[in-house]
């Protein structure tokens, strides 16, 4: 908590990285390379690239579960989203929710009712008692969401968290997550090779070359955006996307 | 406001009613077909003691070589009746049940540490599955001449061989236990002994059942080699003595009925304790098909 409040006095900036550089061993090639990116409090960023350009590589720097190979990078603790939702199968939903208060020291009465409120904002109060695998796809991502807001931290990292669902179980969780992200203000970096998904989520939209990772474009997407206006935008980007990728055809 | 609040009501019901189609439905009741499986292995044990029946019949070997299913019948009666059977079966019971506790206690914290530790894994690992390859029938000896005949030698031959299987299993399990469940307990700010025992340990639970399974089994396997070679002194008497003891006699009724009393004993531990721990834990985190009972 009080780190949280440090940094919130420290700088308007939630992140921000600067020649940040990964190689996975000596001789292996670099994955990132110098990647420069500063994101605000509050902000919601969409981060779209490649299937292998290294976004998964970014955020786990981000979130400290790799080092980095050179370059700097300031970031508050995260809470993190993965693709798979990564439920502890032995756990109740419920139970996952309240792990996370848990770890974060909430003590025991106020964690079943932080846990129950934090289901209940997901829309998923009545199915605290189930186990993961009882729950559909859709639900175990929201289970996972809530897990993750548990975390209270004011920067969300979210790896592909719906790549795996249908697209009209998408499309609810991300009315969900706009309204969760409008209410609790948080930070939030989505990475998505869905170009329509980042232009749907995304304030700021962020494109990664592959091989080796780099920021290479970025666009901003107002809020007025009318769906004739985001289809157009997506088009745009999905060119520059395509152009990306086929340089390394050659 | 109010459109908000309308227009999130309405995604609670959509996600309601998505939810309600893609969540499993509850599932009917199997009671007929878990009857039918029960009943299976009854049939084939009656199948065994026909076959045995007509050999006896047909061949009509000496009955001080093969006695018949009536023959056993009759000896296990009257070792139930003046109640051997059931002191036997108690006085080993208490052994097995006791040494394999104690082998429990013993090689869970050492099957933590060797898998937490990799310079203590290395240097041991090779040596405990050693161990667990070597017959526990193999301390006997050693045994005797360190304990006599005392219910010492017993449990340190139970020891022996049920300590490794333990650890074994509980290093295996730690060792199957997801990488990404350790990247999500470091996302959620777990320190080292709350990633041990409130993600590892309960991840592991299922590999570690399967040791202590085991464990089980090497325990009664060495309780009954140890009762037979050792007999007398101030040992209690088991069901491994009454073995020795029938062969001592040459009553080959008593034999058998010993060997299927070891037998049952084996099973009835099985079914009873190890096989609903490992459903309930395995259907618990979906890891059992609904059809399995
Ligand atoms: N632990 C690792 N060791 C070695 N190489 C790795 C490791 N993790 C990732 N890589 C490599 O780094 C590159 C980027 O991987 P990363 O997972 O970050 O891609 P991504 O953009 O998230 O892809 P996707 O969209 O498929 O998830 C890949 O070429 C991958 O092989
Ligand atoms: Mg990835």
């Amino acid at each position: 908590m009080t780190s949280q409040n440090t940094v919130l006095q420290r700088a308007a900036a939630q992140l921000e990285i600067s020649g940040l550089s990964k190689r996975f061993g000596p001789d292996a090639p670099l994955v990132l390379d110098n990647v420069n990116l500063s994101v605000e409090r509050g902000e919601f960023v969409a981060l779209l690239g490649a299937s292998g350009c290294g976004k998964s590589t970014l955020l786990n720097l981000v979130a400290g579960l790799e080092e980095p190979t050179a370059g700097e990078l300031k970031a508050p603790e995260a809470a993190f989203m993965f693709q798979d939702a990564s439920l502890f199968p032995w756990l109740s939903a419920q139970a996952n929710v309240e792990l996370a208060l848990e770890l974060r020291g909430v003590g025991r009465q106020e964690r079943t009712e932080q846990a129950g409120e934090l289901l209940e904002l997901v829309h998923l109060g009545g199915a605290g008692k189930k186990r993961p695998h009882e729950l559909s796809g859709g639900m175990r991502q929201r289970v996972a969401l809530a897990r993750s807001l548990a975390q209270s931290r004011e920067l969300l990292l979210m790896d592909e968290p719906f790549a795996a669902l249908d697209a009209i179980t998408r499309d609810l969780l991300h009315d969900e997550l706009e309204r969760v992200w409008r209410r609790t203000g948080r930070t939030i970096i989505f990475i998505t090779h869905n170009v329509r998904e980042a232009v749907r989520l995304g304030q700021r939209v962020l494109l990664m070359s592959s091989r080796p990772g780099r920021i290479v474009a970025e666009w901003s997407v107002s809020e007025g955006l009318d769906a004739r206006d985001r289809a157009e935008l997506s088009g745009e980007i999905t060119t520059v996307l395509r152009r990306e990728i086929r340089r390394h055809a050659a | 406001m109010r459109l908000e609040t309308d227009s999130g009501d309405d995604v609670g019901q959509l996600e309601a009613g998505l939810d309600a189609l893609q969540a499993e439905p509850p599932g009917r009741s199997r009671v007929r077909p878990a009857i039918g499986k029960a009943l299976l292995p009854v049939f084939a044990l009656a199948a065994i003691v026909y076959v045995w029946q007509m050999y006896i019949w047909i061949v009509q070997p000496r009955p001080d070589i093969l006695p018949g299913p009536a023959d056993v019948a009759a000896a296990l009666g009257s070792l139930w009746g003046d109640g051997a059977a059931q002191e036997t079966i108690l006085t080993s019971l208490e052994r097995g049940v006791l040494g394999f506790l104690i082998a429990a206690v013993i090689a869970t914290p050492a099957g933590l540490l060797l898998s937490q530790h990799k310079g203590l894994r290395a240097a041991f690992g090779p040596l405990i599955s050693g161990l667990q390859v070597l017959p526990s029938v193999a301390w006997v000896p050693a045994a005797i001449i360190w304990f006599g005949l005392t219910d010492a030698t017993v449990y340190f031959v139970v020891l022996m061989g049920a300590v490794p299987s333990i650890i074994n299993g509980l290093i295996s399990g730690v060792d199957q236990v997801p990488p990404q469940f350790l990247r999500v307990g470091h996302v959620l700010g777990a320190n080292r002994w709350q990633q041990a025992t409130r993600i590892i340990l309960p991840a592991a639970l299922p590999g570690y059942i399967g040791g202590l399974k085991q464990g089980w089994a090497f325990s009664w396997r060495s309780l009954m080699a140890a009762e037979i070679i050792t007999v007398g002194g101030s040992m209690g008497f088991g069901l491994g003595s009454l073995l020795q003891q029938g062969r001592d006699l040459s009553d080959m009724a008593i034999v058998v009925s010993a060997i299927l009393l070891i037998l049952a004993i084996g099973i009835v531990i099985e079914l009873l304790v190890f096989a609903p721990v490992e459903r309930r834990l395995l259907r618990g985190r979906g890891l059992l098909k609904s059809g399995e009972a």
